[in-house]
């Protein structure tokens, strides 16, 4: 396989790891959220790998696809976490604990 | 011949828009909308007629729509146009429609107005349903739909206790006879493999198992439907307790149109019935019985609706007589002219209670005639008609199956015919005198009322037109099937007879087409000794109620015993309800309280016990809060994918 | 591939694991989106390499030009610096136990790569200058979006605004009195 497909698979892995770190460590709910769009953008590398490998576009649609789907995401996100700030006054996903069973 | 269908889409549209809108529109259009979809049942019906007679009445099977297809069971929506079935939408839309134009004008100040009008479109969409099937199980549909429409019409005042009781009881009872019906279904289906009356007819006249043990209980267990639907002894207990409906229900449902399916279906199947003789017998003598026993009854009751209703389980009786004997076409001759005469009394009987402000006893009538004059020559006639007063409709049919039980010899008891015609011959007596007994109670003796209190006053023109039709009905209406005597002499071919007869099977054991010199006065004599037991019967109830006015009462006093009995119907309704209800009633009980409350509750309380036990046990795992959950659904998605690699090493 | 090109593809590695690590560990926001952005700008970089132009420049429209500065908006809106957390409890397995499922999930990911064939050696070369002309193509990509995926693309748009009515309504609540039940 060609290196530099290689070297951007395993980029996207670590990437990917990143962002599930982010979101597992961090308080804040907005580095959470950043940590979701690295994810995202890490399996849009991936499918813009295997395009590459593959020799197909059907990788480079779905990416551009996702794309369009992150920026839907962030809207409504960015725009429940504003709700939250406002309702709550505070920066800390923790003390959203309501539904606790 | 096609176009069939559209006369059961009609009833089916007004039932859509009257059951949607019918709150939204004024009373006059609602009532116009569902007498006009009725009118176009009959217009589809009678232009269906004429290309029936232009195609030289070629019986017609026309397939609408597969329905159920899981080979060899073949189930479509197919409708059969033969002489029978038309015969029969005729007669069920015309009536309908008189009905429908009666109902604008009795019903005119209830509330349910438009509910009414939906469920009477229903009706008549689900009674052509029964009578154009072409299959077995289609024509159930429509069995089952008119009961259905019976039950809701029944307790249509469901506010009040009686009628929604009444209803109950004509829905169960009915579905006893349902049953017995459903069995025979299944064997039909069994033994021949289809539904299909047509091919039924075929595979029954080819495959000679005439006698057979299945055949006789394939048509005993038919019959048990046409019991049950057909108000026949001992499941008639409904139909006298459906009068608690409004009387134009009682009309159209319980006269005219659903209670004859089961005659109309025992004539459908006639290529069957024509196999067994056991079961034919069975069929007449049940009918035999229950027309004098329910005429019995019918003597001593004061309730001017429930002496009719005793009246329609008498009549019937006699359908299922002459179809017992295997006089098909006269069963279907006369539930023909009795859907006229009946319809018309009770709907004369609907404008007398209408009159008088909701009375339906006849003791506390009396001298109405001078009030209601069209009522009472409608009554008048609807009675004459049923009494069989000569040259009544009523007359030419009962007398042709008084004729039919005197001429016929079955196979297996040939002494059945003369002992079914006297107990014809009786029960006509007893029709014709309770009528009459009827007609004094109700319009000739002096009143009984108070008349400072109600002011009896006649119908609106929209009840009384449409009865002056089946007043004309019930006068002429037996002019197409002349017996062979009058026949004769008034030169008016019988042309009910051929037309019919494609549909059923031969004559049996009546005997047919010989007309000669003996059949001729064997003819004469039966004819005579009818109209001499009508005018006996008029004549004691003129005797009784107008000459000798008042010596009822010591009648009553003499006789008190089979009096008591005969106003108290025979204890049936007593005796059923001390045999099965109260023990079914302390059954249930018993099962509810056992069953009900110990195991079903238990289990579902178990259950719940269980669920309730598990979220106790996984409840700390929902901590609130999301990182947790983040965290649940990373740990997730690696165990998923180590498990997939771990099942795919496996393989 | 030359050595010039290795150099950039690297470097462009580089800044995007840089600017991860960066956007996990800042403490302050800003300097986690200003992060997030400079590892974007890396992955536009990846993405021109590996034959996807297009993307490459929406990568940087769409993710470094709107979606971050949606994020900064937001910060520089509602969060006052030096803000303490009014909640201090804080999950106490959480940081260790994400420490180990994110070393699992590395190694699962690098395992899987490694079973799908990824780093088996070299194959065909001389192919490469075929295929990215066709997978450079702006146009190529324009028509496979309007034709075979021409569903999916338009469900897309019902997608975004779908979205943006909801960022709409949710945003929306005007200051009605703090600790009302909102409906």
């Amino acid at each position: 396989m060609e290196s530099i497909v290689t070297y951007s698979l395993v980029l996207s892995a670590v990437l990917f790891t990143m962002g599930v770190l982010a979101v597992l460590v961090r308080r804040n709910p907005l580095i959470m959220f950043m940590g979701i769009e690295l994810m995202l953008n890490a399996a849009n590398l991936a499918f813009i790998a295997f395009a590459r490998h593959l020799d197909k576009l059907d990788g480079q649609v779905i990416a551009l696809i996702f794309m369009a789907v992150a920026a839907a995401e962030v809207a409504i996100g960015l725009a429940i976490i504003v709700s939250i700030y406002r309702f709550r006054r505070d920066v800390d996903v923790d003390a959203v604990n309501s539904l606790r069973g | 011949m096609d176009y069939i269908y559209l006369a059961i889409v009609f009833p089916l549209l007004g039932l859509l828009v009257n059951g949607f809108f019918g709150r939204r529109m004024t009373r006059r259009a609602v009532g116009t909308i569902a007498s006009l979809a009725i009118l176009g049942s009959f217009a589809v019906s009678l232009v269906a007629f004429f290309d029936y007679l232009d195609a030289g009445e070629a019986a017609r099977s026309i397939i609408l729509l597969p329905w159920i297809s899981l080979p060899p069971l073949e189930i479509s929506y197919g409708f059969l146009v033969d002489g029978l079935s038309l015969v029969m939408a005729l007669a069920v839309s015309l009536v309908s429609f008189l009905i429908h134009v009666y109902s604008t004008g009795y019903m005119a100040d209830d509330d349910g107005y438009p509910r009414y009008f939906a469920y009477l479109n229903l009706f008549v969409a689900m009674m052509l349903t029964l009578v154009l099937a072409d299959n077995l199980v289609l024509m159930f549909v429509g069995w089952e739909g008119v009961g259905l429409c019976s039950y809701l019409l029944i307790g249509f005042w469901y506010k009040r206790a009686a009628p929604s009781v009444a209803g109950l009881k004509a829905f169960v009872v009915n579905r006893i006879g349902d049953f017995a019906f459903l069995i025979g279904v299944f064997l039909v289906f069994w033994l021949y493999g289809t539904f299909r009356f047509t091919e039924l007819r075929q595979s029954v006249e080819t495959v000679a198992l005439a006698g057979h043990l299945p055949i006789t209980l394939i048509a005993l267990f038919l019959f048990g439907g046409a019991i049950g639907k057909s108000a026949q002894f001992p499941l008639y207990v409904w139909l006298p307790d459906a009068m608690e409906g409004p009387t134009p229900v009682s009309a159209l449902i319980h006269a005219a149109t659903m209670v004859t399916a089961g005659v109309y279906m025992v004539s459908r199947m006639s290529f069957l019935y024509s196999m067994t003789e056991v079961a034919m017998l069975v069929v007449a003598c049940v009918g035999a019985f229950t027309a004098i026993f329910a005429a019995s009854i019918a003597l001593v009751q004061n309730d001017i609706k429930r002496v009719l209703a005793y009246s329609t389980v008498s009549q019937l009786g006699y359908m299922f007589l002459a179809a017992g004997l295997g006089a098909y076409w006269i069963a279907i001759f006369h539930l023909f002219t009795h859907a006229f005469f009946k319809a018309l009394l009770f709907l004369a009987s609907g404008s007398v209670i209408h009159g008088v402000r909701g009375e339906m006893d006849m003791r506390k009538m009396g001298g109405l005639a001078k009030y209601m004059p069209h009522t009472y020559w409608h009554f008048l006639i609807g009675a004459m008609s049923i009494s069989g007063i000569p040259l009544l409709a009523g007359f030419f049919s009962k007398d042709q199956i008084l004729f039919a039980a005197f001429t016929s010899r079955p196979g297996i008891w040939p002494h059945a015919g003369m002992v079914l015609w006297v107990v014809g011959v009786v029960t006509a007596l007893f029709t014709a005198f309770y009528m009459f007994r009827q007609i004094y109670l109700v319009f000739l003796t002096k009143p009984r009322f108070d008349t400072d209190e109600i002011h009896p006053h006649e119908a609106p023109a929209s009840m009384i037109v449409p009865n002056w039709f089946l007043a004309v009905g019930s006068v002429f209406a037996g002019y197409i099937g002349l017996p062979a005597l009058f026949a004769g002499i008034l030169s008016l071919p019988n042309v009910f007879q051929p037309f019919v007869s494609g549909a059923l099977a031969g004559a049996g054991h009546v005997a047919e087409a010989a007309h000669g010199a003996q059949e001729l006065i064997k003819e004469v004599l039966t004819t005579s000794i009818s109209v001499v037991v009508a005018l006996v019967g008029l004549g004691l109830a003129f005797y009784l109620y107008q000459v000798r006015y008042g010596v009822t009462e010591k009648l009553k006093k003499a006789f008190a015993a089979p009096y008591r009995v005969l106003l108290n119907k025979y204890y049936v309704d007593e005796f059923y309800n001390a045999t099965f209800v109260q023990p079914g009633r302390v059954m249930c009980e018993q099962l509810s309280r056992a069953v009900d409350l110990g195991i079903i509750d238990g289990i579902v309380n178990a259950v719940a016990f269980v669920i309730g036990a598990l979220g106790q046990i996984l409840r700390p795992i929902q901590t609130g809060f999301v990182r947790n959950y983040a965290w649940y659904i990373g740990g997730g998605a690696v165990l998923l994918v180590i498990l997939l690699w771990l099942g795919l090493g496996a393989k | 591939m030359n050595v010039i090109e290795l150099i950039v593809f690297f470097a462009a590695v580089a800044l995007a694991l840089v600017g991860a690590v960066g956007m996990v560990m800042s403490r302050n926001p800003v300097h986690s989106a200003l992060f997030l952005i400079a590892n974007f700008f890396a992955l536009a970089v990846i993405f021109l390499m590996l034959s996807a132009p297009v993307l490459a420049a929406l990568q940087i429209l769409v993710y470094a030009g709107a979606i971050m500065v949606l994020f900064l908006f937001v910060i520089f809106f509602f969060v006052q610096p030096g803000q303490k957390h009014a909640y201090v409890y804080s999950l106490p397995w959480q940081a260790f136990l994400s420490g180990i499922l994110v070393i699992v999930l590395v190694c699962v990911l690098v395992a899987g790569l490694y079973m799908g064939g990824v780093f088996a050696p070299e194959e065909h070369v001389q192919s490469m200058a075929v295929k990215a002309e066709e997978l450079t193509s702006p146009q190529a990509l324009g028509s496979a979006l309007f034709s075979r995926y021409l569903l999916p693309f338009e469900l897309t748009s019902l997608l975004l605004l779908a979205a943006m009515l909801g960022a709409v309504v949710l945003a929306r609540r005007e200051k009605r009195s703090n600790g009302e039940e909102e409906g």
